[in-house]
């Protein structure tokens, strides 16, 4: 048993620097009301030492707190990839607040909160931690989901996320005391240890049962999804673009850690389970997608799609899952927060411009948009050479690997399915006369992001080295 | 002395009532309540293991546990709220201009 080290604090300084920015900024919002530009600013200054401070702890390797906290690629890829998600987020949504008229500076703080929940989920090594990781971000998942307070279908998607959310903590919570009361730790070193002699207990099993059913919930994977098309629906475009995103990623980080990392289950009945998870996300959310007529539920239903693409990473449980599983998270965040961002650019302020038929003509009317927006939707139906075609072929590859080639053939053949509703999109802005549509806004800054956003995802798709290098920890 | 396993039927039990809760109850603050006593149930089970297993780990969880629920239940209550002010019904079923 070690003590506390001062050097500890050094293990979770991303953490660190993204919560004690949280709070200043509630500090500042308390001291001067409707002042959103410097707790825009505050947040930024933020972020952004805590992706200084995520670059320098890179490369090493290190467990403090009593092995509750761990440093290392993993977790390093993942607190960076929040934090970029997180950067993006904000500037994208300071022009949104402005154009929805609903500039408060307590969402920035709320962004933050969100994101250091996230770093921990990714750097967590004990399920009280990872725990307390999820709740970290969930609740301000919540309030952000709602954060359109006068608007109903806002009240009504947090309402929706907050209960579904909150039942699923109940399982989490349940499965996490029946693991410690069979094993009697909660960190997953120890349970992991403990898990061959244990194999066939009832109790553990169901334990683990549990943590996969709530893991499930959070990452939208079917038959837990039905919450995630209302919730994105609903929720400001910008705090959707995060949730389907950062919450995404931070959500599988957190099934890495539990099931690839923590408890190494490759070729037993639970990697069947999670495949079966995986399959059936695949099915249902392409072939849902393919009847919605609004944009925003149609990249909900794409990203149940692709959580089960990425749940076949987990699945496999393989190295080479793990880093297709990471990879798939990196690109499908680029692609899926660019598509967000163009949303929110082309949004009405009384939510209108939602729908398919307002996106048509949009190459005459807004060019650049309509052309980022297919890089994205060509990237998401995963068409090379842009990176989620190299996402799908890492899992689909590690799927195989794992002696688990129909759930890779039910992936190839779903893919197929979501080209039709990404490409119908794509054919609305290109290919059919421009109706008199909502005028667009200026928004320079939504731009420039989705404009970087769509350089990462075909940067990536040519050169999908970059980043495994940065996942195996080889730069 | 009341041996674990009563404690753990109880805390099952007590658990399967919120699941029931959850599933049949259309009253978005009896929902919320159902998912307390889910909660609950797990801080039992966690006292229990960690009273027979002679370890703290599990109470110290419980204290997360309540301090996370009591965080939930600000939360939650706030979007009730915010809900019924712009609905007057915190009915599920009548909260429904989402849908497919």
């Amino acid at each position: 048993m070690n003590e506390f080290r001062l050097s500890d604090l050094w293990i979770i300084a991303p953490f660190l620097a993204v919560v004690l920015t949280s709070m200043a900024v509630l500090i500042l919002e308390g001291i001067r009301r409707n002042n959103a530009t410097a707790s825009y600013a505050t947040s930024i200054t933020g972020l952004v030492t805590a992706l200084g401070l995520t670059a320098a702890t890179y490369g090493s390797a290190d467990s403090g707190f009593r092995d509750m906290v761990s440093q290392g690629a993993f977790a390093t890829y993942f607190s960076g990839l929040f934090i970029v998600v997180g950067l993006l987020t904000i500037v994208v949504s300071r022009g949104y607040l402005r154009r929805q008229r609903w500039q408060h500076g307590e969402y920035y703080a709320l962004i933050l909160s969100a994101v250091s929940g996230m770093i921990l989920m990714a750097s967590g090594t004990d399920l009280i931690v990872i725990f307390l990781g999820i709740e970290l971000m969930s609740l301000a998942f919540y309030v952000l989901a709602g954060f359109f307070r006068t608007k109903a279908s806002s009240n009504e998607s947090a309402l929706k996320y907050f209960l579904l959310g909150a039942f699923a903590t109940g399982f989490l919570l349940y499965g996490v005391a029946l693991l410690y009361g069979v094993t009697g730790s909660t960190n997953l070193a120890v349970i992991s240890s403990k898990a061959g002699s244990l194999g066939g207990d009832p109790l553990f099993l169901l334990g683990v049962g549990m943590i996969v059913i709530a893991l499930g919930f959070k990452v939208a994977a079917v038959p837990f999804h039905m919450w995630a098309p209302d919730v994105y629906e609903g929720a400001p475009t910008a705090v959707t673009g995060f949730m389907a995103t950062a919450g995404k990623a931070a959500a599988f980080a957190a099934f890495g850690s539990v099931f690839l990392k923590g408890l190494a289950f490759t070729g037993t009945d639970v990697n069947l389970l999670l495949a079966i998870l995986a399959a059936l996300s695949m099915v249902v959310g392409n072939i849902t997608a393919v009847v919605q007529n609004n944009i925003k539920r149609m990249l909900a239903y794409s990203s149940v799609a692709h959580a089960g693409y990425i749940l076949a990473g987990v699945a496999a449980g393989n190295a080479d899952g793990q880093t297709g599983m990471m990879f798939y998270v990196g690109a499908y965040a680029f692609m899926t927060l660019g598509a967000f961002t163009i949303v929110g650019m082309l949004e009405g302020v009384d939510g209108q411009g939602l729908t398919y038929g307002d996106y048509t003509g949009l190459s005459g009317r807004h060019p650049a948009a309509a052309f980022l927006m297919a890089v994205f939707m060509f990237s998401l139906a995963g068409i090379p050479p842009l990176a989620g075609f190299f996402g799908k072929y890492y899992v689909f590859l590690a799927a195989v690997e794992a002696g688990m080639t129909w759930l890779a053939v039910i992936g190839v053949l779903t893919s197929l399915v979501s080209v039709y509703y990404y490409l119908r999109l794509v054919v609305e802005m290109y290919f059919r006369e421009p109706a008199t549509g909502p005028d667009s806004h200026p928004a320079p800054g939504s731009m420039a992001i989705a404009a970087l956003s769509a350089y990462a995802v075909v940067q990536l798709g040519i050169y999908p080295s970059i980043l495994l290098n940065l996942i195996n920890g080889r730069i | 002395m009341i041996d674990l396993n009563s404690y753990l039927i109880l805390s099952a039990s007590v658990f399967v009532l919120g699941v029931i809760g959850v599933v049949t109850r259309r009253n978005a603050i009896i929902v919320f309540m159902s998912i307390e006593l889910m909660l609950n149930s797990v801080n039992l089970t966690l006292v229990a293991f960690s009273s027979f297993l002679g370890d703290a780990t599990g109470q110290i969880l419980v204290f997360f546990v309540m301090t996370i629920a009591a965080a939930e239940a600000a939360v939650g209550l706030a979007i009730v709220i915010a809900l019924f002010r712009n609905k007057q019904t915190v009915n599920i079923d009548e909260i429904n201009i989402l849908k497919w």
